[in-house]
């Protein structure tokens, strides 16, 4: 548990405000009730917000505690989730891996379709286009999840089976694309699911940092002979390298989290299977949506610590991606 | 007070929701008897349902071998009372586990209470503990979908290898053998089996464990500890499952049973290959002995029974209740609950909706047991 | 027309050989129709395969055309747009599929009786029944987390951006970030060790806290975001007057942003509507109407949807229910987001008065 402590230090500076500060005095100096009780009233929620980060923090560290106390086996590299045995076995292996490994499938799949659609948004696509295709990709990330597991479950699932059946063919031969005919609720399908799911939040941000890129540059290009796509290259990729990243980030951060999406369609084990077209596995987030109703009390604390790995790793990712946009928000503005 | 503009809007829209809200509660409607078509013969029934002043609504779950069932009785029950049974089928395991937090007013499971959910319970009933009644019986139906296979026959060591992924094809000679007249495809096993605790399974397994110990070498429990194969969350799910897979194989209720998947019949070494029926169920279920203490009614099940006609792979499933302590305001309509599934009316719903009823020397003993719940 | 001048380009010395405009087009049409081909030949059943062979097809084609006839530094701009085309169609196809799926099955249950019933004792698998129980479940539970949750998160926004700037706010800061990235199965779970704590029962308000933890995050960032764009001269001008900071915020900061903040909570709104997991552990579910959010449990919509597909056993009639239900809660969600659109639009924070 102390990786959650040194978080504090992964935070973004805040940007400072100009006018906040400028009129701190006046704040200070304000002695008319309305003022106070105004005053009071925003400093309160603020600091019940403070509270309930706190209560959750605090809570989920005390809860995990009891149960990594109880557990008979190394709650880092065990194999299996048995948390109503005497003695209880618990680890979280195989949860740690099949979270990370549907999330990298979901950003490898993901961020290069979602650049090029921010691309297509800002450079490619037909004028007339431009407002419906944005309208599209929003549209995409207003569906609520549990509808996309419904259709993923459904839908998507029984539409994979050819594309197994090919990847098993022609790749089988490196283990991670075999396939033993099972029904294609496996990783990969995970993983391509989560990565239509947060393909419009890292569209929508790496769009707007595209947009931003130096018109000037790119007239100069396109005067100098360059074709469109080495105007893309030299000028608009570069300066939105990092803003991309930032925005994979935060698509990571919410494919880590994803649960309904992950319980409907993957079939779970506690074995780490090498072929990502088999069925198996698990991630936190679906781990505790599936085992929270039937876990005793101490069974709930464990799928508690497993939630707060979860958490710690989630607000790592955040952390990075905020970092990241808060640095580059500096270097754009001496740009601008 | 101080917030009026900013606030003004969103006050306005939270109190347009609430009220729309509210507006919209005076049209909505529970009454949907009519358009069911349930195979249940609720009018006959009603009749005979004593309510006793029973209200309100009660909150159950557990068991979702006993859903189907529930669902039937619940039909009845609430159309003769206007009692509201909420009955969510979310597994035993998850059953026991709200119920000895107190959030149920009785709990479904296919498995009887452990010791130490016994004293769990203990802090729930005051006064009492959690006790097993046994209300459904039933056959586990190991239903298939093998395109041009009908009438699959197995044993337990096939079961158990099929379950275990030790035979992994249709057409593997163990399977043959048992089904000399049957064209095989050459196709994948895909075993499904629970992804959540289940009763289902425990009783499943245990089948395995009594008769076929040198092929299924795991210690048995709610949980899975076979090796591969694919899961699936509740019986439902794993009906599901099965349905939409070819080749597959998986472990459920009878009721589950029907439109594309087909049940096996098992060779249990009497003269001829026992398929799951109810009356097959009612046969080995006759067998079964109470052995549990006091008000408890736990019951002991022969999974080796060779009884021409006796199908093995039965489950009782039990409601659980509180025998002393229940909760004031929920004790009434328990107690006319229980009493309607334990009648012989209730009972004799059973067996149109393809579960077993149980045997009337022990049915007799829960409809006591019943009387003296407080 | 266009052809004919196409042609005659390459007569330029400054040029060199272009295709003509409508090349893409054509070799889009050769790829698709040789995928088919391929497709039928090779009998392969996924419509997902056929797709993937013609969009390989469409970008070696236009590669290898451009490369021969117009040089490779003109080929790799034309497999560039080609990719980014292919890219996008790929995005489009699962949005398509989703929603044609959505509508045409959920339309075949989705009618008045559909809406104005609750499950009451319909079976699982059998037909009949509706979602009326859970449209209110819904609306209450969430109706109930905005009005915890807005104030919360406009007050706190207007404290991080009109008084904030010491240690606290910048905690405040910092753990909104934490917050916006909380699972929210992680809200959940925190909601209800609290109620087993108290020996509560499972309740739509119980939802409601843990979908106002959830949406509090978003409200105080959209916020922020609108109070920073409001103009400091006019919170000057205002101070100059004589006017106490307070009336100040009221009278002047938030009217001049309020547009933007009810987008914001709307977008919220329209996020949380969508939320099971936390649901799921929280109201219970419930088959039959409860319209008190307080006490009993209830149902709603996402956790409906969850449990007809969960419960079905593979029957039809339930997963034309779950496709229904779908319909009704993204039309729900729609409906928000393209209001919060129009508020957007039409109150766009001014610039003066």
């Amino acid at each position: 548990m102390d990786i959650s402590t040194k978080n504090p230090e992964e935070a973004p500076p805040p940007t400072p405000e100009p006018f906040a500060a400028a009129q701190q005095r006046t704040a200070r100096g304000a002695t008319r009730p309305g003022d106070r009780i105004f005053l009071g009233l925003s400093r309160g929620s603020g600091i019940l917000l403070l509270v309930i980060m706190a209560a959750i923090a605090v809570f989920l560290t005390y809860r995990a505690s009891l149960a990594i106390s109880k557990d008979h086996a190394n709650f880092l590299t065990t194999f299996e989730w048995n948390t109503n045995l005497l003695p209880p076995k618990f680890g979280i292996a195989v949860l740690a891996f099949g979270t990370v490994v549907s999330s990298i499938i979901a950003m490898v799949i993901a961020v290069p379709i979602a650049v090029a659609i921010a691309l297509f948004t800002t450079h490619y696509a037909p004028r007339k286009l431009r407002g419906p295709v944005s309208y599209v990709i929003d549209l995409l990330a207003a569906v609520p999840s549990i509808v996309y597991g419904l259709w993923g479950a459904l839908i998507l699932v029984p539409h994979m089976v050819g594309l197994f059946g090919w990847l098993n063919d022609f790749f089988g031969w490196t283990g991670i694309f075999s396939w033993d005919e099972g029904a294609p609720r496996s990783m990969l399908t995970v993983g391509i699911l989560l990565a239509i799911m947060i393909l419009p939040i890292i569209t929508n941000v790496s769009r707007e940092v595209f947009r931003q890129a130096p018109q000037m540059i790119e007239e100069a290009a396109l005067a100098l002979g360059a074709t469109r796509w080495e105007v893309i290259r030299m000028a608009v990729i570069p300066f939105g390298r990092s803003g991309v990243i930032s925005a994979s980030m935060l698509g990571l951060g919410r494919a880590l989290g994803e649960t309904m999406a992950v319980a409907t369609v993957l079939s779970p084990d506690f074995i780490i299977h090498a072929s990502l077209l088999n069925p198996g596995g698990g991630t936190f987030a679906q781990n505790i949506a599936s085992k929270f109703s039937e876990a005793t009390p101490d069974g709930r604390d464990a799928l508690i610590a497993s939630g707060l790995v979860l958490f710690v790793i989630t607000l790592l990712v955040n952390g990075a991606a905020r970092l990241i946009i808060a640095r580059r928000a500096e270097y754009s503005g001496a740009n601008a | 007070m101080k917030l009026q503009r900013m606030n003004r809007r969103a006050l306005t829209l939270g109190a347009l929701a609430v009220s729309g809200a509210l507006a919209l509660t005076a049209c909505g409607s529970d009454d949907n008897g009519g358009t069911a078509t349930g195979t249940s013969s609720s009018s006959a029934n009603a009749s005979s349902i004593k309510c006793d002043n029973a209200k309100g609504q009660l909150l159950a779950d557990g068991s979702s071998a006993q859903k189907n069932a529930i669902d039937a009785w619940v039909k009845a029950f609430s159309q003769a009372c206007g009692v509201q049974i909420n009955y969510k089928g979310g597994g035993s395991g998850a059953g026991v586990t709200s119920f000895n937090q107190g959030q149920l007013a009785f709990a479904g499971s296919d498995s009887a209470l452990k010791p130490e959910e016994v004293t769990a319970s203990k802090q729930v009933c005051s006064g009492g503990q959690g006790i097993d009644l046994p209300m459904v019986g039933g056959p586990i139906a190991l239903g298939y979908n093998v395109p041009g296979v009908d009438n699959l026959v197995l044993d337990a060591p096939t079961l158990a290898k099929i379950f275990d992924s030790k035979i992994t094809k249709w057409n593997d000679a163990a399977i043959k053998k048992l089904n000399p007249s049957a064209t095989l495809p050459d196709l994948k096993i895909q075993a499904f089996h629970r992804s959540d605790e289940s009763g289902t399974t425990d009783n499943f397994t245990k089948y395995l464990i009594a008769t076929t110990p040198d092929n299924w070498k795991y210690s048995g429990g709610k949980a899975w500890q076979g090796k591969g194969g694919q899961s699936a969350a509740g019986s439902a799910g794993v009906a599901a499952g099965v349905k939409q897979t070819s080749g597959a194989i998986g472990y459920f209720e009878l009721s589950y049973v029907g439109d594309g998947v087909k049940a096996v019949s098992i060779n249990t070494g009497a003269a001829a290959p026992v398929a799951p029926s109810t009356e097959s169920a009612t046969k080995d279920i006759a067998a079964a002995q109470v052995v549990g203490t006091g008000s408890d009614l736990t019951l002991k099940l022969d999974y080796k029974t060779k009884a021409e006609g006796a199908y093995p792979i039965t489950l009782v499933t039990y409601e659980i209740v509180c025998d002393k302590g229940n909760k004031a305001a929920t004790l009434p309509a328990t107690k006319a609950f229980l009493t309607y599934i334990a009648s012989e009316d209730g009972q004799k719903l059973l067996s149109t909706i393809d579960y077993a009823p149980i045997p009337d020397a022990i049915i007799t003993k829960v409809r006591s047991t019943i009387a003296g719940l407080s | 027309m266009s052809n004919a001048v196409a042609a005659e380009k390459p007569t330029s010395t400054l040029q060199g050989a272009t295709l003509p405009n409508w090349s893409p087009y054509a070799i889009a049409g050769g790829s698709i129709v040789l995928a088919v081909l391929i497709g039928l030949v090779g009998s392969l059943d996924s419509k997902i395969q056929w797709g993937l062979i013609a969009a390989i097809l469409f970008v070696v084609g236009t590669y290898v055309i451009a490369a021969r006839v117009e040089g490779s530094r003109q080929a790799k701009d034309r497999i560039a747009t080609s990719l980014v085309w292919v890219a996008f169609l790929l995005a489009v196809v699962p949005l398509v599929s989703l929603l044609w799926t959505t509508i045409s099955r959920g339309v075949k249950v989705l009618d008045v009786y559909f809406l104005s019933h609750s499950m009451g004792v319909v079976g699982d698998t059998e037909p009949g029944g509706g979602i009326y129980h859970a449209i209110i479940g819904s609306l209450e539970q969430v109706g109930l987390a905005t009005l915890i949750g807005a104030p919360i998160g406009v007050l706190t926004a207007i404290y991080l951006v009109e008084y904030g700037s010491g240690a606290l706010s910048k905690s405040v800061t910092f753990f909104v970030d934490v917050m916006t990235g909380i699972p929210s199965i992680v809200a959940g779970l925190f909601i209800l060790s609290l109620m087993l704590m108290w020996d509560l029962g499972p309740s739509g308000f119980a939802g409601s806290c843990a979908l106002a933890i959830l949406m509090m995050p978003v409200v105080v960032r959209s916020t922020e975001e609108m109070l920073k764009l409001v103009p400091n001269e006019l919170r000057e001008a205002s101070l100059a007057l004589g006017i106490p900071k307070w009336r100040t915020i009221l009278k002047v900061v938030l009217p001049t942003a309020i547009g933007g903040i009810t987008t914001g909570i709307m977008l919220s709104v329209a996020r949380i509507a969508g939320e099971t997991a936390p649901v799921l552990l929280l109201v219970f579910g419930n088959p039959f109407i409860n319209n008190d959010p307080f006490s009993g449990a209830q149902a709603s919509l996402p956790l409906y949807i969850y449990q007809q597909f969960a419960q079905s056993a593979g029957s039809g009639a339930a997963y034309d229910r779950a496709w229904a239900a779908s319909l009704t809660l993204i039309a729900f969600v729609m409906i928000l987001n393209l209001v919060a659109r129009g508020i957007a639009r039409w109150k766009a924070p001014k610039t003066g008065r």
